[in-house]
């Protein structure tokens, strides 16, 4: 009763702004659903590969340089970062560098809105997408293949914030440099391969010799490994990783914001 | 009334190039506008300084009384823009594009109203990119007014669509003028000038060179008349030339050709008369917008190369 009761007496005002932002936010969802790098690379891919890897019993020994988890354990958190740096390094510069070569930020800047709550809506789009993919690959290594929860939720789930937020600075960073949407697509692959690589992709990172594995700890998506490996085991993850983590996303920002033109 | 949009002294210059050198024009309350000129004459960038898209470099600008710049969520609210390149997601459907941008203002227009008046029912939920360029150009007068704007600027309004589609148009926009908006037209059409226009603004090389109505144009351009004929038996071609209204005779075959002032019809009929000729397939010329343009700017609109 009191809930529409409020509903009722918000202003007309009010509830138009909010609801332009919303409008926003649903559009630009629905438009990276339909655009197929999100759903296809930065879901459907990793998940695969999940179900794949989960399939491999010799993926399923606990491994002692990871303590005690298994390879396959550690995937889960490799593929998380995988949606992650999909969304962010590859589908989001694509959209906007697209939006702005098109002219769609101009038009927007005729509007009341602007451009920049579009920019916003584009964010949390991504982050949206992202955050459901990683419930689902949680969920389908648990139910699927018995992978435990990590066992510091709230650890982990600090590690995925800071390892979304330093993506989506570099994403936007890209944007901010590149020309149009083909440059964009294409530096966004380009970084993608060496920095999943360090993230332990194809080789675990316990498993790489060790100056390799000094390299992948200051690479944006090994911190973000790193941290998750904490939380995987228990604790909160050091501060390290974390420190990484938040200076990219903090260094890219700013020199996004920067460089960043609206046509 | 104080004017709708007050332009004073405009200049902006792109690196090296300037775009627009010095322009100054009134809006008046409800009237259709025209800024007529050819590819490259500052046209756009004059439009696009009084949408606040742009920064003058010298001038000052009002719409509504607002600055565009420093008022601009204000003054986005009461103008309805279409940009000659702004564009949409490709994979925007027409009618969440409506449903968006109506979202973005105070008290929009019904959308789906303007989406049948414009011939776009049909293409509801159909992309962006899927889009015909005509139909594109539907979706951004559309877009132009969901805002329910109190002005509307319009870029190269009707270029990319059929003479149908056109007319369709021109009708929707004088539909929109009778409901008070102001509208400022861009064009490089003539006839569409000549149809809609309350008053023009001839702009050539960044330069105001004449404010009027299109009436007011064509009889300022002062043109030679032109008229031919075939007179019904042989005539002597110095009687016509000796006529003060006229400047020039030529003859082509059996037809002659008279040039002259807006009195060389009457005199030249007159002196027919007197002689008992006939002047069989008569033609005369008009004088047109067109021709007022060529005449005031020393350029024909459709051979300015673009300089982009």
């Amino acid at each position: 009763m009191q809930v529409s009761a409020m509903n009722a007496a918000a202003s007309p005002v009010a509830a138009t702004r909010g609801s332009a932002t919303w409008r926003l936010v649903t559009i630009e969802s629905k438009l990276c659903l339909r655009d197929k790098v999100a759903p296809i690379w930065g879901v459907g891919c990793p998940l695969i590969v999940l179900i794949i890897l989960g399939s491999l019993p010799v993926l399923r020994k606990p491994l002692e340089a990871a303590g005690g988890l298994t390879i396959f354990d550690m995937y889960v958190p490799v593929l998380i970062i995988f949606n992650l740096a999909i969304l962010a390094m590859t589908a989001l510069p694509a959209t906007l560098a697209g939006y702005r070569e098109n002219g769609v930020l101009r038009r927007m800047q005729a509007t009341p809105v602007g451009p920049a709550r579009l920019l916003t809506a584009q964010l949390v789009a991504n982050l949206a997408i992202a955050l459901v993919a990683m419930i689902l690959f949680l969920a389908v290594a648990g139910l699927g293949f018995g992978v435990a929860l990590p066992r510091h939720l709230i650890g982990f789930a600090v590690a995925w914030l800071l390892a979304a937020a330093a993506l989506l600075a570099i994403g936007l960073l890209i944007t901010a440099l590149v020309p149009g949407r083909s440059s964009a697509s294409a530096i966004g692959t380009v970084l993608f391969f060496p920095m999943m690589f360090f993230a332990g992709l194809w080789v675990p990172i316990a498993q790489m010799p060790p100056v390799l594995q000094t390299i992948s700890h200051y690479t944006p998506l090994g911190a973000g490994m790193q941290a998750f490996q904490d939380a995987y085991l228990g604790h909160f993850p050091s501060a390290l990783p974390l420190v990484i983590l938040a200076a990219y996303a903090a260094g890219c920002a700013v020199i996004a914001v920067h460089w960043f033109r609206w046509e | 009334m104080p004017p709708v949009i007050e332009v004073r002294n405009l200049h902006k210059r792109y690196d090296d190039k300037v775009a627009v050198d010095d322009v100054s024009l009134t809006v008046q309350e409800g009237e259709i506008f025209g800024i007529l000129g050819p590819n490259g004459a500052g046209k756009t960038t004059t439009v696009e300084c009084i949408e606040g898209l742009r920064t003058p470099d010298r001038g000052e600008i009002t719409v509504l009384g607002l600055d565009p710049r420093r008022d601009r969520a204000e003054m986005t609210r009461r103008l309805g823009v279409q940009l000659q390149a702004g564009q949409l997601p490709d994979r925007l459907q027409v009618a969440e594009a409506l449903e968006l941008y109506s979202s973005f203002y105070p008290r929009p227009a019904d959308w789906r109203a303007l989406m049948n008046g414009l011939g776009l029912a049909d293409k509801a939920k159909t992309g962006y990119g899927k889009l015909s360029g005509g139909q594109k150009q539907r979706l951004s007068i559309a877009l132009a007014l969901v805002g329910n704007p109190r002005v509307a600027i319009l870029d190269e309004l009707t270029t990319g669509l059929d003479p149908q589609a056109r007319r369709d148009t021109w009708d929707l926009i004088e539909g929109v003028r009778s409901r008070g908006v102001t509208i400022v037209l861009v064009t490089h059409f003539m006839e569409e000038a000549e149809r809609l226009c309350d008053r023009l603004a001839l702009i050539d090389a960044g330069r105001v060179v004449a404010v009027d109505t299109p009436a007011g144009l064509t009889e300022r351009a002062r043109i030679e008349q032109r008229i031919q004929f075939r007179p019904s038996r042989p005539m002597d071609d110095r009687l016509l030339a000796s006529l003060p209204d006229v400047s020039s005779v030529t003859r082509r075959g059996e037809l002659v050709f008279v040039k002259g002032n807006d009195n060389a019809l009457n005199a030249v009929t007159a002196l027919l008369a007197r002689n008992q000729i006939v002047a069989e397939r008569l033609r005369v010329e008009q004088t047109s917008l067109e021709d007022a343009f060529v005449e005031l700017t020393g350029k024909r609109l459709d051979t300015v190369s673009d300089p982009n």
